[in-house]
């Protein structure tokens, strides 16, 4: 706890933020202790959204713990599972035929699209200019609806299967797609007209919770928070997975690593991921959608590490075979918890209003990091 | 048996038509306002209750008025009780001086259609506002609770600061019509034959904004701000209670415009009063070029919470004690000089 002396020596007082707090983005209690309005410390609680996923994996067979993933961070969904298939696929040493491995590139581009979209949103609701939040559900509304025809599901869709995909896609599918994407690129600016260059939102965003890139590396913070830094760590370059060596997509890196660098990096990630979509939309490869193997997934004995780029961050999967239809033990490594180390360190000085502010700019989803 | 008539039964009669009208007004500006966000934000706003949810400004009150009413046992009883009658009886005694048009003939009597005509109009206007902020730090004290104490302090500092500029803005208009009585400063403009907001452009722009904040509203909406406090000093406060600080708050608005209107726009004035040939534009009775004044207004209001994020606390004090105030003091100076100078 700090010491540090308050103003006219009264007393501190302390907040308890959350878990029922309208702007914690779930139930995160964060606990504030306050000279006023400066705030002084904050310890951050969580473990009201614990569901013991990491303990259901050993209870269940690789392919019926991936529905389970979706549920950690329900706004990406598809990373989740993305990630976990790679994760087993790399264990047995299958890889997934180029047609799903396209498609699966596009869905997860487009799903962090939908992820920025609801972060933006509510960041922006945060701070107070609700109508960005509507516009940004317009908007991730048009992907459900891809994602809905897709695979009948909207928000834990379970859109890949151990080894490929389940599904064709539908007929339009491709036409559905390019509509959406020549048309994002004008809402992002939509947006941005409403944001970028307001002198209230520069304001509130500019030098609020600045995390240097030696201490975003200390922390393990990765993803968007990282970038916003001024580092260029991003996994689908530095360790490609999936096919993304074959898009060309550039790394947005902020420079200061304040709350608006932060914006910045995700604004530009959302025409970034659109750029991707575009690009693999136009050259999805016939062929199969599930790689040989068989009906019953037995890895061999061993354990893995395999990570990939979610919208929030690395998120990453070791698991421990022991070689029989269930794993020994999984474990998570999710981009939210690591992230929401690095709150207390950007809280510390600013003011109450900053703290939603920052924990927007975190990108948190409870339901990730309590699993 | 006139005098009874002029000064018991008239009086009386014209304050049980506000008393009367004010809540009715404000639950139809809960719908414009609903209204106007809903479109600029791509959404239909109420639809349910009557056709085009023309009839959620009635279910609202009553619902509120129907839900039990709670006093936390924390609570200091008595001051929770008051606090609201205190915003609520402040929001809307200012009425009394606001002139809604001008004097009108019924059974060949001249009735003026303000209450009455204070010679410090102006001044009891501040006063009394700032006697709300009193509801406002009462309920977030009595509340015994840490988010309404927060938003009370914050409103209070927010309220006091603004006041101030906001004095000083309107002081240039008070030069200009050599009055402090509401109704005077209308009759200036109307006999000087120009609006007053066209000699005092930087004054108008400075109220407004001021009024913005002395009424709590985005973006400077931090006493209540939803995601930091959330809901700021009434967090406690729910039902009727509830209901009364929210009329008071919509009252304020109407207030605010409605002095913005008066004091800049000419009042019950149709637009350029001295050009004769829009003489037609006088079809249209005095009284209704003050509601549609004042509804401009309010529009801007509902704009300004579609458009903008939220001032942070320190920001908005810098706002207000190290921008608006020099520019409002520099204005009253100027203006000084030039009437002077014009022999004004």
């Amino acid at each position: 706890m700090s010491t540090k002396e308050t103003l006219f020596d009264t007393s501190e007082i302390t907040v308890s933020m959350g878990p029922q707090h309208p702007s914690t983005h779930g139930v995160l209690q964060v606990k504030l202790k306050l000279d006023g309005e400066r705030v002084l410390d904050a310890e951050c609680v969580i473990g009201y959204l614990h569901r013991g996923v990491e303990k259901l994996g050993e209870a269940q067979t690789y392919g019926q713990f991936v529905p389970t993933l979706d549920r950690m961070d329900y706004i990406a969904a598809v990373s989740n599972c993305l990630g976990f298939c790679e994760t087993i696929e790399k264990l047995l040493g299958v890889t997934a035929p180029p047609r799903a491995q396209y498609i699966r590139v596009i869905m997860t581009e487009l799903n962090r699209i939908t992820s920025h979209l609801l972060w933006l949103g509510t960041h922006a609701l945060d701070i107070g200019a609700m109508t960005v939040f509507l516009y940004a559900f317009r908007e991730r509304e048009e992907i459900l609806k891809i994602f809905e025809n897709y695979c009948g599901a909207r928000l834990t869709t379970h859109m890949f299967r151990i080894g490929g995909t389940q599904y064709e896609i539908y007929d339009g599918f491709q036409d559905q797609v390019r509509t959406f994407i020549n048309d994002f690129p004008k809402k992002v600016d939509e947006y941005e007209t409403l944001l970028t260059e307001n002198r209230i939102w520069l304001e509130r965003t500019r030098g609020v919770g600045v995390l240097s890139a030696k201490d975003a590396i200390d922390l393990g913070v990765t993803g968007p928070a990282l970038r916003g830094s001024g580092v260029e760590w991003d996994i689908r370059k530095a360790k490609p997975y999936a096919v993304y060596p074959d898009f060309q997509f550039d790394i947005p890196v902020g420079e200061h690593g304040d709350t608006y660098d932060r914006y910045m990096v995700r604004i530009q990630e959302m025409r970034q991921s659109a750029r991707i979509v575009s690009q693999g939309i136009e050259k999805i490869p016939d062929g199969p959608l599930m790689a040989k193997m068989s009906k019953i997934i037995k890895p061999p004995i061993g354990d893995i590490y395999h990570s990939i780029e979610a919208p929030k961050g690395e998120l990453g999967y070791y698991v421990v075979s022991d070689g029989s239809t269930q794993a020994y033990r999984t474990r998570v490594r999710p981009p939210s918890f690591v992230n929401l180390q690095a709150l207390r360190k950007m809280v510390a000085g600013h003011m109450v209003a900053d703290v939603v502010a920052i924990i927007g700019t975190l990108d948190i989803v409870l339901g990730e990091i309590d699993r | 048996m006139d005098f009874l008539i002029d000064y018991i039964l008239i009086p009386l009669v014209k304050i049980g038509l506000i008393l009367a009208v004010l809540p009715l007004a404000v639950a139809a500006i809960t719908l414009f306002e609903r209204k106007i966000i809903a479109f600029m934000q791509v959404r239909l706003g109420p639809m349910r209750v009557g056709p085009w949810g023309l009839l959620q400004p009635i279910a609202d009150p009553i619902k509120l008025l129907l839900k039990e009413d709670i006093i936390p046992a924390g609570a200091d009883r008595w001051i929770f009780v008051l606090a609201p009658v205190v915003a609520v009886v402040s929001a809307f005694i200012v009425f009394a001086v606001i002139p809604f048009g001008p004097a009108i003939r019924i059974f060949g009597k001249a009735i003026p259609l303000w209450v009455t005509d204070l010679n410090i109009g102006a001044l009891y206007v501040l006063s009394i506002s700032s006697v709300g902020v009193l509801g406002i730090i009462l309920a977030g004290w009595a509340s015994n609770s840490k988010y309404p104490l927060l938003g009370a302090l914050r409103s209070a500092a927010q309220m006091v600061s603004y006041e101030v500029a906001m004095g000083f803005s309107i002081i240039g208009v008070l030069m200009l019509a050599g009055s402090l009585s509401l109704v005077s400063i209308v009759k200036a403009q109307e006999s000087s034959g120009v609006w007053y907001v066209f000699y005092q452009p930087v004054a108008f722009i400075l109220f407004f904004i001021c009024g913005v904040a002395e009424t709590n509203r985005a973006p400077f909406d931090l006493p209540e701000a939803e995601s930091e406090l959330v809901a700021g000093f009434h967090t406690e406060y729910s039902g009727f209670r509830f209901s009364l600080f929210f009329l008071a708050e919509y009252a304020n608005m109407i207030t605010v415009s409605a002095m913005a209107v008066t004091l800049f726009l000419g009042g019950w004035l149709r637009p350029f009063p001295n050009v004769s040939w829009l003489g037609f534009l006088d079809i249209i009775p005095p009284v209704f070029w003050f509601i549609i004044k004042i509804i401009v207004f309010l529009y801007f209001y509902f704009w300004f919470r579609a458009s903008w994020p939220r001032y942070r606390y320190d920001q908005l004090m810098k706002l207000g004690w190290q921008r608006l105030l020099p520019v409002a003091m520099a204005n009253v100076i100027v203006t000084a000089i030039l009437v002077v100078l014009l022999g004004g």
